[in-house]
């Protein structure tokens, strides 16, 4: 219905005469404020367009007055950032591992920085805490398995553990079930001899027969790798398997799954994704966690 | 729903369920090894499903020609029902997403229980499936009344429902089976994709056969957003969705686009499904419902018309706001901001619109939940795009981007203002609309006022909170240069704000339950003994359909 043009009484406007299923318009002009609202927005987009890179032409774009280009300030802020830094990543680049760990102030840069660093490249895999998860060992307390001068763990964390660099470190526990490396019964003998080996309590639950066969099955096949006593080789990266530190675990399930399926752990090649800086300052950190962890 | 049809249109019926199945069994022959077989399977089930019922229904008597003389309301009352059983289905996904983040482990190992699986189903189960089922089955009840004419048919309407409906059921089926072209808010794959192409012509084309049989000289502000909506968004998902399928018996395609053109066309997408679905449809949705329950005119048909155009010009330039900082060239990340912020103006001037309509009736706003529902929404769209306009300044966006902050933005818009206009509109017409005298309990109408909007503030505070402390944390740098925070320690400051979350979004899911015992028990009441049609007809003589 259309036509019927009315006054309101609330506002004294009138409305535009259209009508539809009760439903009605008032006429009332466009408030000042939103004139001046739209007026202003417009303004301050129009001058924001001029002075930054803005309007497209054929062949490239208007420039902006401010000469503002993002690529360049992302180069200029992290070159910025850089040299801010160089006070001491020089230091840690340049001086040896024993001059920085005798350097608290450089030291207290080392453990803020590291923690940050650790987060967020280390602690998916070895936790928060870097007190290991289960597959990943412990860095804090736990013996390393490839030494543990700082030289060797940085090596370490540059070339990582059957990683993706040619210099990769390379460890792998056979399978000695499922590849019929041995028998389940010489299987079943040498996880209770390592069981033993850590909790010596429970030999004495143990048949005395099965240990010792147990022990020469341990000398003939895994003693290469693990030592004849068993206290782990840093030449081969394997664990020391009579300390109360478990990468895989510890119980007996968990021992027989590692020998009969074997193990083989990966930790990337970090050479490339962190700066030789960073791998420096990466390994000061963890030793210094277990440093004081001593 | 059948004894409804013509005799020929119920052959029409046949004929499109009978193709709809043989293009199923198709595509579960070709695709038997792919998942795309799976989907077969469920396009039979719908197509034979449908053709039995039809079949069944087929030699009732033909219905009289007194309907002509009512408006077409059965797909509407459908809508409805699928309008909130959806928001259940995507709200409760919602909640589960919002439990997985601060409880991750909850997965079970289970792939389809992951969370990259089940988010896109609660954004779609909420955007397309609750919010797409309320714009449709709202805009069939205000297209007719507007226009004092009947729906030209009574075969597309169900079409452009069923057929939306199946398009959410293999959206929301394939994420569960790991199904998507990675694009957000345009997951599915081409099958889908095609299949909406053609549900929404027919939509428009309803549309378009309303309006040209209308008996009133002007068209209505409504109309022109839910015009909006619908030819926008068919413009940006037929863009967006452009991808060749590596075979038609597969599932997977790969998109036209690559690179920074695909990210840019993917945000244009983006930004515009939140303009154009999310607020120009839900606007229209405002602009009826609002003033027919406060019983005021519209304070400015002035107004209208700029906020009208301004934002459907504005929007479009807007989506690079969503690249800023990325490889994006930076001229166009300066003309998304400042298009954005001009973008404010209209969108106040409506929000502004619907609020100034109030004057008058604002002791109804407090003594009646329903339009409490409707002006708060509007306060919420205030909100809301203040905030984008706000985020879409560059500078801005160096903190809230790919934070929380974003998450609390989008929620703002969502539950404030898309779901609260939503329920408002909803119980403002199912009680003329299942021709019941009034809701089943107003109280409980209250209660789900009080539930929404608390579970919103909660949500959004806790969002923004999360996000600007997110932000923070990983642009904060120690003395010596080096990040004072890792990722981690940032997801560790989430945890008790992921919790708050998830409890505002259990009371807003609550809510949205109460609606939906409240629609079902309005329904189940007796109907009143005369009711007068009286004042809810269509203009007379009555329109032969077609005509
Ligand atoms: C029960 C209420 C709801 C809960 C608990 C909920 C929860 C969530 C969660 C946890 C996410 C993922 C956030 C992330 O990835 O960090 C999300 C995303 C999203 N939700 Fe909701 N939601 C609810 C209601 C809604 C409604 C009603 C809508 C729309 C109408 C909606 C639209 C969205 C959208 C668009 C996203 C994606 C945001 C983005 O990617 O930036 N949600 N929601
Ligand atoms: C003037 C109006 C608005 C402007 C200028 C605006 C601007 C923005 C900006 C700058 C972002 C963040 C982009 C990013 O950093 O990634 C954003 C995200 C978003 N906004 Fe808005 N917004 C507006 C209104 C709305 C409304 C009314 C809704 C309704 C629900 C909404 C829904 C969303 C959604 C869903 C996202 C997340 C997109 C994603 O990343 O998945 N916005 N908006």
């Amino acid at each position: 219905m259309a036509g019927l043009i009315e006054r309101d009484k609330v506002s004294g406007q009138t409305t535009t005469g259209h009508e539809w299923n009760g439903i009605k318009e008032l006429n009332t002009p466009v408030p000042r404020l939103l004139w001046a609202f739209l007026i202003t927005a417009t303004i301050f987009s129009v001058t924001w367009t001029v002075l930054m890179p803005s309007w497209p032409g054929i062949n490239g774009y208007f420039r902006g007055l401010l000469g503002v280009d993002q690529r360049v300030a992302v180069t200029q802020s992290v070159e910025e950032a850089a040299v801010e830094r160089e006070s001491w990543t020089s230091r840690i680049d340049s001086e040896d591992f024993a001059a920085i760990q005798a350097d608290d102030a450089l030291m207290a840069i080392v453990r803020e920085t590291g923690a940050a660093l650790f987060g967020d490249n280390c602690a998916a895999c070895h936790g928060t805490n870097a007190r290991g998860t289960p597959g990943f060992p412990n860095l804090v307390a736990a013996p390393t398995m490839w030494g543990d001068d700082p030289e060797t763990v940085a090596e370490t964390i540059r070339v990582g553990i059957n990683g993706t660099s040619p210099e990769t470190r390379y460890a792998q526990m056979l399978a000695f079930g499922r590849d019929h490396m041995l028998e389940r019964a010489d299987i079943d003998a040498v996880v209770s001899y390592v069981e033993t080996l850590s909790r010596p309590e429970l030999a004495a639950g143990m048949d005395a027969d099965t240990l010792a066969y147990g022990a020469e099955v341990f000398a003939a096949n895994c003693a290469g790798c693990h030592g004849e006593d068993a206290r782990g080789m840093t030449d081969t990266g394997a664990p020391n398997l009579t300390d109360q530190y478990w990468t895989y675990g510890g119980d007996r399930a968990s021992i027989r799954q590692s020998v009969y399926h074997g193990r083989a752990g990966t930790m990337p090649s970090w050479e490339g994704r962190l700066s030789p800086t960073h791998i420096k300052l990466l390994t000061l950190y963890v030793l210094d966690l277990r440093a004081h962890e001593q | 729903m059948i004894a409804d049809l013509t005799r020929a249109e119920r052959l029409w019926a046949m004929l499109i369920l009978g193709a709809l199945g043989l293009i199923g069994l198709a595509m579960a022959i070709g695709g038997r090894n792919d998942l795309l077989g799976i989907h077969g399977w469920i396009v039979l089930a719908a197509g034979l499903a449908g053709f039995i019922a039809v079949m069944r229904g087929r030699d009732a008597p033909e219905p009289s020609a007194e309907r002509l003389n009512e408006y077409y309301d059965a797909p509407t009352r459908v809508g409805l029902i699928l309008t909130l059983l959806w928001a259940v289905v995507g709200m409760g996904v919602g909640f589960w997403v919002a439990a997985l983040l601060a409880w991750p482990d909850m997965t079970f190992d289970v792939p389809w229980l992951s969370f990259g699986r089940l988010r896109p189903v609660h954004t779609s189960g909420v955007i397309f499936g609750f919010g797409g089922n309320a714009l449709i089955a709202t805009s069939f009840h205000v297209l007719q009344r507007t226009t004092r004419a009947r729906l030209p048919d009574q075969i597309s309407p169900w079409f452009v429902l069923l057929g939306y409906n199946l398009f959410c059921v293999i959206a929301a089926s394939g994420y569960l089976m790991g199904l998507t072209q990675s694009k957000e808010y345009a997951e599915p794959e081409w099958y889908a994709d095609i299949w909406l192409v053609v549900v929404w012509v027919v939509y428009f084309a309803i549309y378009m056969r309303t309006l040209a049989r209308r008996k009133e000289p002007h068209i209505y502000v409504a109309n022109w957003y839910y015009m909006a909506f619908i030819l926008v968004v068919a413009i940006l998902h037929i863009v967006n969705n452009l991808a060749v399928p590596i075979s038609l018996d597969s599932a997977k395609s790969y998109s036209l686009f690559s690179g920074v053109q695909d990210a840019m066309t993917q945000w244009w997408y983006g930004h515009n499904a939140v303009a154009f679905f999310l607020t120009a449809g839900f606007l229209g949705m405002m602009y009826y419902y609002l003033p027919k329950r406060a019983g005021r005119p519209i304070f400015s048909y002035r107004m209208s018309i700029i906020s009208f155009w301004g934002i459907t010009f504005m929007y479009m330039w807007a989506g690079s706001h969503h690249l800023h900082y990325t490889a994006l060239p930076h001229w166009v990340q300066t003309l998304g901001m400042a298009f954005s912020v001009v973008l404010l103006v209209p969108s106040w001037a409506s929000a502004g619109n619907a609020l100034l309509t109030l004057n008058g009736a604002w002791h109804k706003v407090r003594d009646d939940a329903v339009l409490r529902f409707m002006a708060l929404a509007a306060i919420f769209y205030g909100i809301t795009t203040f905030e984008g306009s706000f985020m879409a300044i560059r500078a801005v966006n160096s903190l809230s981007h790919y934070t929380d902050w974003t998450i609390g933005h989008v929620h703002a818009g969502a539950l404030g203002w898309v779901a609260m206009i939503t329920f408002g509109s909803l119980y403002s017409i199912v009680p003329s609309m299942f021709k019941r005298e009034r809701i089943y309990s107003q109280k409980l109408v209250e209660v789900h006022f009080w539930l929404a909007l608390s579970g919103t503030v909660i949500y959004v505070f806790a969002m923004w909170n999360s996000g600007v402390t997110q932000g923070l944390m990983w642009r904060t740098y120690t003395e010596s240069g080096g990040l004072t925070y890792s990722f981690i320690d940032s997801l560790v400051a989430m945890h008790p704000y992921y919790i708050a979350r998830a409890f505002g979004g259990l009371l807003f899911l609550l809510g949205a339950l109460t609606a939906l015992y409240n629609v079902v028990m309005t329904i189940r009441m007796p109907a009143p003994a005369s009711d007068d049609p009286a004042l809810d007809i269509p203009a007379k003589p009555a329109l032969q359909a077609g005509e």
